[in-house]
C-alpha cells in the first residue's frame, strides 16, 4: 500500500515538475524574445519607462477658474482629446495623455517617448491654438515700422509691419467647424469655415469695415491666406483659398477642427531624458541585475550545496517568470522599477532560506532527511507568509500614495514578492521531492 | 555556535545609543536638505564626453544669461549637472542655445523642471505615504502578536518592534543629515521610498525573532524568560543573516555596477538592511527582557 501511494505521489510530482519546467522555458523564451524561430507574439518588447528609453514627461496645469464646476470633467476630457490629436499629429509612437485631479488643481500629463525635438513638441502642445484674423495696417504705419526695423530699433524688431490682429478679435475660438471643399470649376481645394453666432457677427463687422482691403488669415502666427474682402459677409461663412495641395488643405482642416484648447494650460514640470542617457542607465541596470543574480546563486550554492542548487534553479525560473509577467501585463519598466525587480531577486531566496534552515532544525530533532524537508516546508510557511506581508503592505502603500517614479518600484517589487513565494515553494519542493528521493534511495 | 546575546547585550546598547545620539544631533543641528523633488527647481545634465568643458566655463555662460544661482557638479568626467531655481521652458531653450553656441559638441542629456506646486504635492504625498505605511505596519503587528499574553502582553512586543524600527530609520536619516551638510546630498522622494522599504524589512526581521520567542513560550513556559530569548535569537539568527545577505549581495551589485542615479537610493537601503538585521538580533529581543525585568522589579 505504502509503496503504491509513494509511486502515485511520485508520478504526480513528476507531472508537476514537467509543467513547471515547460512554463519556465516558455516564459524564458518569451521574456528574452530575441530568437528568430519564435512566433511574432513572443517577440513583444518590454515596455520601457521614459527614463530608460528617453523621452519627455510633461505636466500641465489647466486653468479651470472660468469653468463652472459641473463642466470641469467634460472640459478636461475635451482638453485631453485636443492635446491627444495634436500629439498624434506630431507622430510620436504610443503617446500617453492623461488627466489627473490633484487637490483643487486639474492636471494634464503628457508622455512622449523618443521625441528628438522636445522644444517643438512643447510648442505644439501648448501653443497651437491659433487661427487668427488680421487687418491690414495703413501704409504710413507699414512704412514707419519698416524704417524702424531697418534702423535696428529693438522695439520694432518683431512687429509685423503689414498686419495687425483684428479689432474686435476673431480667432479659432469662434470657429464652429472647418471643411475641405473643392472648387466646382477649377477643382482646387479650399477650406470652408463656419463660425458660431458670435463669430458670425464679428466676421460681418470685420468684412464691412475692410471692404477692398486684405483680411489676413493666420495660423500659428503664419499668414496662410490673404484674401481681399469684396463685400460684407453675413451668416458666418468664410473661405480660405491659399494655393493648397489637397494634402495641405486636409491637414489644415484637421488642425482647425482639432481646435483651440478649451482652457488655457500652463507647463508645471517637465522631465526630459536623452535617449543615450536612458540606454546607458538601462544597460547598467541590466548588468547590475545579472551580477546580483550570479552573486546570490554563488551564495546559495556555497552555503546550501545541493539544496542551494535547486533553490538557484527556482530563482532562475522566478526570473524568467517575472520578466514574462512584466511583458504580459505590461508593466512599464522605469529605472526604479528595474531596481525593484533586482531587489526582489535578493528577496526571492528568502523563502528557500527559511525552509532550509527550518529543515536543518528538524533534522537536528532526529527526523530523517525526507521528513525534515517536508516538515521544513510545512513549518516555514507561516514565517514566509508573515515576512512577505510587511513588504507587500509597504508596496501597496507606495503604489497607491506616491508618485510615478516610486510606483514603478513598488509594482515590480510587489509582483516579484508574490511570484517568488510561488516559485521558491512550489518549484523548489518539486525539485527536491523528485531528485532527493532518487539520490537517497 | 551558541552566543549568549542576553549576557553581552549592554555592548550593542551602548553602540546603538552612541550612533543614535550622533544621528539625532546631526538631524537637529543640520536638518535634512530637501531636494528638487520637494522644493521645485530645475536640473540640466550635459554630456561633455566629446568636449571637456569645466564648471567655471559653464558658470560664465550661465551668468551671462542672468542665471546666477546655478550649482554645477560633475558626474564622472562625462557629464555636468546644473541645478537652478525653476526656469521656464523659454529660458531653458535660451540656455541650451547659448551653450551650443559657445561650446561645440555638448549635448543635453536630461532636463527636469518642477514647479513649486509639484514639489509641495510630492512632499504631501511622501508624508501621507509614511503615515499609511506606519499605520499598515501597526495593524499588521497587532495581528501578528494577537495570541501572546504571558509573560508580557502583546502590545509590548509591538512597542519593542517599533523601537527597533525607529532605530533602523533614524540611523540612515542621521547619516543623511551629515551627508547633506558636508557633501550636499539631498532628500528626495526616492529617499523616502527607501526609508519606507527599510520599515517593511526591519519589521519583518524583528517579528521573526519575536515570533520564535512566542512559540517557545508556548512550548516550554517553565524555562527562564532570558534563556528563552537567547535560544530564540540563536535559532533565528542564521536565517536572519542569510536572508539579509542575499539582499545585501544584490544591493552591492547595484551600488557598484548600477546606474549612478540609483546610488543614493541603493546606499540607504544597504545601510538600512544592515542595521535592520543587527537591531533584530542585538536590540529588539534583549529590550523585551529588560522591559520584563524592569516591570517585575517594581512589583
Amino acid at each position: 500500500m505504502q509503496d503504491i501511494k509513494q509511486i502515485r505521489s511520485k508520478t504526480r510530482n513528476l507531472y508537476g515538475l514537467i509543467i513547471i519546467v515547460i512554463i519556465a522555458v516558455v516564459a524564458g523564451f518569451f521574456s528574452y524574445g530575441n530568437f528568430n524561430f519564435l512566433p511574432n507574439w513572443m517577440k513583444t518588447p518590454f515596455r520601457l519607462g521614459l527614463d530608460v528609453s528617453g523621452g519627455t514627461h510633461l505636466i500641465y496645469e489647466a486653468d479651470i477658474s472660468q469653468i463652472p464646476t459641473s463642466d470641469i470633467s467634460t472640459t478636461m476630457s475635451g482638453l485631453r482629446d485636443v492635446i491627444e490629436r495634436r500629439v498624434n499629429l506630431f507622430g510620436v509612437s504610443e503617446p500617453r495623455v492623461e488627466t489627473a485631479e490633484i487637490g483643487d488643481s486639474y492636471r494634464l500629463i503628457v508622455e512622449l517617448a523618443g521625441v528628438k525635438d522636445i522644444k517643438e513638441a512643447i510648442q505644439l502642445i501648448g501653443e497651437t491654438p491659433f487661427l487668427e484674423f488680421k487687418e491690414q495696417r495703413t501704409e504710413e504705419e507699414t512704412n514707419f515700422i519698416i524704417e524702424k526695423q531697418k534702423a535696428n530699433d529693438s522695439e520694432y524688431l518683431y512687429v509685423d509691419p503689414y498686419f495687425v490682429p483684428s479689432e474686435p478679435s476673431l480667432t479659432g475660438k469662434y470657429l464652429k467647424s472647418a471643411q475641405l471643399v473643392f472648387n466646382s470649376s477649377t477643382y482646387e481645394p479650399y477650406v470652408s469655415l463656419q463660425f458660431n453666432d458670435e463669430g458670425a457677427d464679428i466676421f460681418e463687422q470685420l468684412t464691412s469695415k475692410n471692404i477692398n482691403k486684405i483680411l489676413a488669415i493666420y495660423l500659428d502666427g503664419m499668414a496662410i491666406s490673404l484674401p481681399t474682402v469684396r463685400d460684407t459677409i453675413s451668416g458666418g461663412q468664410a473661405q480660405i483659398t491659399g494655393n493648397f495641395t489637397t494634402d495641405e488643405a486636409k491637414l489644415l482642416v484637421e488642425r482647425l477642427n482639432a481646435g483651440a484648447l478649451p482652457v488655457p494650460i500652463k507647463l508645471l514640470s517637465q522631465q526630459s531624458i536623452g535617449a543615450s542617457l536612458g540606454e546607458q542607465s538601462l544597460n547598467l541596470g541590466v548588468k547590475a541585475g545579472i551580477i546580483g543574480l550570479i552573486l546570490v546563486i554563488i551564495f546559495m550554492l556555497v552555503y546550501y550545496r545541493v539544496f542551494g542548487f535547486f533553490a538557484s534553479l527556482a530563482l532562475l525560473i522566478y526570473t524568467a517568470l517575472s520578466l514574462a509577467i512584466f511583458k504580459l501585463i505590461p508593466v512599464t519598466l522605469t529605472l526604479s522599477g528595474i531596481a525593484g525587480f533586482i531587489l526582489s531577486i535578493g528577496m526571492a531566496v528568502d523563502a528557500n532560506i527559511l525552509i532550509f534552515e527550518r529543515s536543518k532544525e528538524e533534522k537536528k530533532k532526529g527526523l530523517d532527511k525526507f521528513r525534515a524537508i517536508e516538515e521544513g516546508f510545512k513549518r516555514a510557511w507561516p514565517s514566509i507568509r508573515d515576512s512577505n506581508i510587511s513588504t507587500i503592505i509597504t508596496c501597496l502603500v507606495l503604489y497607491n500614495f506616491t508618485t510615478s517614479i516610486v510606483k514603478g518600484f513598488a509594482l515590480t517589487l510587489l509582483i516579484g514578492v508574490v511570484i517568488s513565494m510561488f516559485t521558491a515553494i512550489t518549484a523548489t519542493r518539486s525539485f527536491l521531492r523528485i531528485f532527493m528521493t532518487k539520490e537517497s534511495k | 555556535m551558541y552566543i549568549n546575546f542576553v549576557k553581552i547585550r549592554k555592548y550593542p546598547y551602548i553602540f546603538s545609543g552612541i550612533i543614535i545620539a550622533i544621528s539625532i544631533i546631526g538631524i537637529i543641528l543640520f536638518g535634512l536638505k530637501p531636494g528638487m523633488d520637494f522644493t521645485g527647481g530645475s536640473l540640466l545634465e550635459l554630456d561633455i564626453s566629446k568636449n571637456k568643458i569645466t564648471s567655471e566655463q559653464l558658470n560664465e555662460v550661465l551668468k551671462s544669461l542672468d542665471v546666477n544661482d546655478a550649482i554645477i557638479t560633475s558626474i564622472g568626467d562625462t557629464s555636468l549637472l546644473i541645478r537652478t531655481k525653476e526656469i521656464s521652458e523659454d529660458k531653458h531653450q535660451e540656455i541650451i542655445f547659448k551653450i551650443r553656441e559657445v561650446f561645440s559638441e555638448v549635448e543635453e542629456n536630461r532636463f527636469e523642471s518642477l514647479g513649486p506646486a509639484i514639489g509641495k504635492e510630492l512632499r504631501d504625498k511622501s508624508i501621507s505615504g509614511i503615515i499609511f505605511v506606519v499605520l499598515g505596519i501597526a495593524l499588521y503587528l497587532t495581528w501578528a502578536f494577537r495570541k501572546v499574553s504571558k509573560p508580557m502582553s502583546s502590545w509590548k512586543y509591538g512597542i519593542v518592534t517599533i523601537i527597533a524600527l525607529l532605530h533602523d530609520v533614524i540611523i540612515p536619516t542621521g547619516l543623511f543629515a551629515y551627508l547633506g551638510h558636508f557633501l550636499g546630498w539631498e532628500i528626495d522622494s526616492t529617499f523616502i521610498t527607501a526609508l519606507l522599504v527599510i520599515l517593511g524589512f526591519s519589521v519583518h526581521d524583528t517579528i521573526v525573532v519575536l515570533d520564535r520567542i512566542r512559540e517557545r513560550l508556548h512550548l516550554q513556559p517553565s524555562i527562564d524568560f532570558g534563556e528563552t530569548i537567547n535560544q530564540s535569537i540563536n535559532e533565528t539568527m542564521k536565517r536572519s543573516i542569510n536572508t539579509s545577505l542575499a539582499l545585501i549581495l544584490v544591493l552591492v551589485a547595484l551600488l557598484i555596477f548600477g546606474p549612478i542615479s540609483l546610488k543614493i537610493f541603493v546606499s540607504i537601503l544597504l545601510i538600512g538592511t544592515i542595521f535592520g538585521t543587527y537591531s533584530s538580533i542585538f536590540i529588539a529581543s534583549p529590550l523585551l527582557l529588560d522591559w520584563h525585568k524592569f516591570v517585575n522589579r517594581k512589583k
